[in-house]
């Protein structure tokens, strides 16, 4: 049972992300729901690699014990870089938004179809 | 006469170079605009032929292994590892390497270009620097063996595509283009992430050709898949989820239109790779294939009635663009759904697959045309609205030649490539479903009257009075088109010898799952 | 939009410490947690710290926009030449030649449990630097960028 939180946690992060992205109209709302996704799926990696007991996995301790596994804490790391230039991107994006259109609710940035 | 050394590393190398050259492209626009020309162009031909040498190579030599970090480069599986491949590792295989020839033509082509469009525009040096990025992505996801790597490329093509699909911010409009396009992927990116925490919480494994060896086809494996299905279809622009293509399609400079074609087409090439190198005979082939072939068909009619009444020239492209993914997918999806049935795979699979397979370059290079010559009526018109336009071609020859060429091409007339790689298509899907094959002609009739119409409203009539002083196209904008008309026309007269010495390998490639497994692992 | 004085004062008391913290983890990314990535945040946060206490104008005397562009463009070719290094060798690309060479971060790894060596682990400790400076330099001009454009929108 105690195993599985992590897993419940990932699940509920994800549905408040896309909910938050499906149902807020302000745009920076919807670009906090896609960094929370981005969490859940973090989170996810994480406890991929999680062995009972295991220790940190740094070298120059060198237990004789279990360690977790570093891979997924290695990819977790490239997915949290890309999500900082993703999250960056998105939010300078919203900055011209607002510039050019004075809001930034999803409703008023139409004007492509016209 | 290459050099050993570069055929050797060309595979670190093609990726190495144009990333060097974007990360320098600031430094040397501070000295002169010129200069900076001359050192794009240069690194995008410099990556071309590296590129060029490697397909080369493989189609010669075999599939090509290349381990990053590794002691030499063919040691898949370093000693004390147990036997898992565990460092990032490029796989160019057949297919791969005819990504890299399409990447390689049209980049070039496309540079050429663009170096003469986008000479009158500001904030260069991130142009150049964004557009290599994205060769850079393009030229990493379609060589990649390794699935995180290839996430990796992925996103690094994504971010690259959306500054660049925002690059002219045009009012805002641009950047609303770019948002949805960049949304998109971001969550496409991510289902990806999560289909690949479950391979590796599955097989303690990040090597394709590792995960395939060890593939069950369990519950979470079909997750995964639907995950993947959904986010690379998502990117190809397949139909329930092409409603970026048209925005970001017509908002993003016409060079980086071109581009963005390739880029989906390396989506299209990681959603193959996946479904038959990963999964290959394991999945339930009939299901799966025919889910593909429905994305197809939906690509193929929704995409063509929505061309029929737009008005925006580049719109209507985009629209014909998800109609054409749709033939790829169809192609396809046809060689995947009798996959394991080798009595059908001999007697129409093959030929499916080769047919599609064929389709992804040729829709590269003419819809990629299309697009470089709707930008050059832009640059020399200032509109896409086709209602406006008329009598160009009294002034614009050589574009409208080039015109005639791309639309001629994509409704599948012939000498042009579109005809061949169709005519192979309906050929086998008529044998596994004749419906579908009259589906997809009645398309291709669809295509020709949207064109002809695009034809008539841009070039034909008397030459209206507000285009009088409109002049050709510069040259080496023009040079840049007549690249890719080039190659379209030669594919079309010579489709023989392409499809024996490119396509064929690459279909045999996509479809033996062993040979990609054992080139990692050996023996097996 | 310039903050108090308190603010400022221990902005600029915590500045070189934030700074010399970032440089750390850097330094060590190859012994304990941390590494370029993590140790270039850090030093970013001194940027936004900086970029918070005081206002633009001030901050755009402080923290060149150039600088920043340079340090992200070195930071990068340092990473790519530590790779392009091992083809010289001929080794495949990102070979880690230097490790157990005797030269720069060229020491064997001590078995066991230590306090580690600074000395070992070849490339890695140099693509780490690579990689805090590329950090350093790229989200500070993220910042800077943002908060000019924000500056543009109130005048």
């Amino acid at each position: 049972m105690f195993w599985n939180l992590p897993l419940i946690a990932v699940v509920a992060l994800t549905i408040i992300a896309l909910a938050t992205i499906v149902f807020k109209k302000n745009l920076i709302k919807v670009f906090l729901g896609i960094v929370i996704l981005e969490s859940a799926v973090n989170l996810f990696l994480i406890s991929l690699g999680y062995r009972e007991g295991g220790i940190a996995p740094i070298y120059t301790n060198a237990p004789s014990s279990a360690m977790v596994l570093p891979t997924p804490q290695a990819l977790t790391l490239t997915s949290i870089v890309i999500g900082v230039a993703t999250s960056a991107l998105l939010l300078s994006f919203a900055i011209i938004i607002w510039k050019k259109y004075g809001s930034i609710d999803i409703e008023m940035i139409r004007r492509l179809k016209e | 006469m290459i050099p050993q050394f570069i055929v050797e590393n060309s595979p670190a190398l093609m990726v190495i170079v144009p990333l060097v050259a974007a990360f320098i492209t600031p430094f040397i626009g501070r000295i002169s605009s010129g200069i900076r020309s001359i050192w794009v162009g240069g690194a995008m031909a410099v990556t071309s032929a590296i590129t060029l040498i490697l397909a080369f190579d493989v189609y010669s030599a075999g599939t090509r292994l290349y381990v990053f970090g590794a002691r030499a480069a063919s040691a898949a599986i370093p000693p004390d590892s147990g036997g898992i491949p565990i460092r990032i590792i490029f796989e160019v295989d057949p297919m791969s390497a005819l990504m890299l020839v399409i990447t390689a033509i049209s980049g070039f082509a496309i540079i050429l270009y663009s170096l003469s469009s986008e000479r009158s525009h500001t904030g260069l040096e991130s142009y150049y620097t964004l557009f290599l990025l994205m060769i850079t992505g393009i030229l990493g996801m379609v060589s990649t063996g390794d699935i995180f790597n290839f996430f990796v490329f992925l996103e690094i093509l994504s971010l690259a595509s959306a500054g660049l699909i925002a690059y002219r911010i045009d009012g805002g409009v641009a950047v609303e283009a770019a948002l949805k396009y960049f949304v998109l992927s971001t969550i496409g990116a991510l289902a990806i992430l999560v289909a690949i925490g479950i391979y590796y919480g599955e097989y303690n494994a990040l090597n394709m050709a590792m995960i395939a060896s060890r593939m069950q086809f369990s519950l979470l494996d079909q997750v995964a898949l639907v995950l993947i299905i959904a986010a690379l279809a998502m990117k190809c622009g397949a139909v329930p989820m092409h409603f970026w293509t048209p925005d970001a399609y017509s908002m993003a400079p016409s060079s980086i239109t071109a581009l963005l074609v390739v880029a989906s087409q390396a989506s299209l090439y990681g959603l193959f790779r996946i479904v038959f190198s990963l999964y290959s005979v394991t999945l339930n082939a009939v299901m799966v294939g025919w889910l593909i072939i429905i994305l197809g068909v939906l690509s193929m009619v929704v995409g063509v009635t929505m061309a029929i009444p737009q008005k925006n020239v580049k719109r209507l492209m985009a629209y014909h663009a998800v109609s054409q993914t749709g033939y790829m997918l169809l192609g396809v999806g046809v060689g995947l759904a009798v996959l394991g049935n080798q009595p059908l795979l001999d007697a129409f699979g093959y030929l499916a697959m080769e047919g599609g397979i064929f389709h992804i370059i040729n829709h590269a290079m003419y819809k990629g045309l299309l697009f470089l010559t709707a930008g050059a009526i832009f640059l020399r018109v200032g509109t896409y609205n086709l209602n406006k336009m008329g009598g160009l071609g009294h002034s614009m020859k050589w574009t409208m030649v080039f015109f005639i060429i791309g639309a001629l091409a994509i409704a599948g007339i012939p000498p042009f490539n579109g005809f061949a790689s169709k005519l192979m298509i309906y050929e086998s899907v008529f044998m596994f479903n004749p419906v579908l094959a009259v589906i997809a002609m009645v398309v291709s009739i669809l295509t020709l009257a949207s064109f002809v119409k695009v034809f008539h409203s841009i070039f034909m009539g008397p030459k209206l009075p507000e285009f009088a002083d409109v002049k050709e196209a510069p040259l080496a904008m023009l040079l840049g088109m007549g690249i890719l008309a080039l190659v379209v026309v030669l594919f079309g007269l010579f489709p023989g010898i392409v499809v024996e010495n490119l396509i064929t390998p690459a279909a045999h490639a996509l479809v033996d799952q062993g040979a990609y497994i054992s080139t990692v692992l050996g023996g097996a | 939009m310039r903050m108090s004085k308190i603010v400022r004062t221990g902005a600029n008391l915590l500045y070189p410490f934030i700074l010399i913290f970032g440089l750390y983890v850097i330094m060590h990314g190859h012994l304990t947690p941390g590494g370029g990535f993590q140790g270039g945040a850090v030093v970013a946060t001194a940027a936004a710290l900086v970029i918070v206490a005081y206002s633009y104008d001030e901050v755009a005397g402080m923290l060149k926009k150039t600088a920043m562009k340079a340090r992200e463009s070195i930071g990068l070719l340092l990473f790519i030449g530590a790779g392009i290094a091992a083809l010289v060798v001929g080794a495949p690309f990102f070979y880690n030649f230097l490790a157990n060479s005797g030269l720069l971060f060229g020491m064997p790894v001590i078995p066991g449990p230590n306090p580690g060596d600074l000395n070992t682990a070849g490339v890695i400790p140099i693509m780490n630097i690579a990689v805090g400076i590329e950090v350093w330099g790229g989200l500070a001009i993220i910042l800077l960028y943002m908060l000019s454009g924000i500056r543009k929108e109130e005048s």
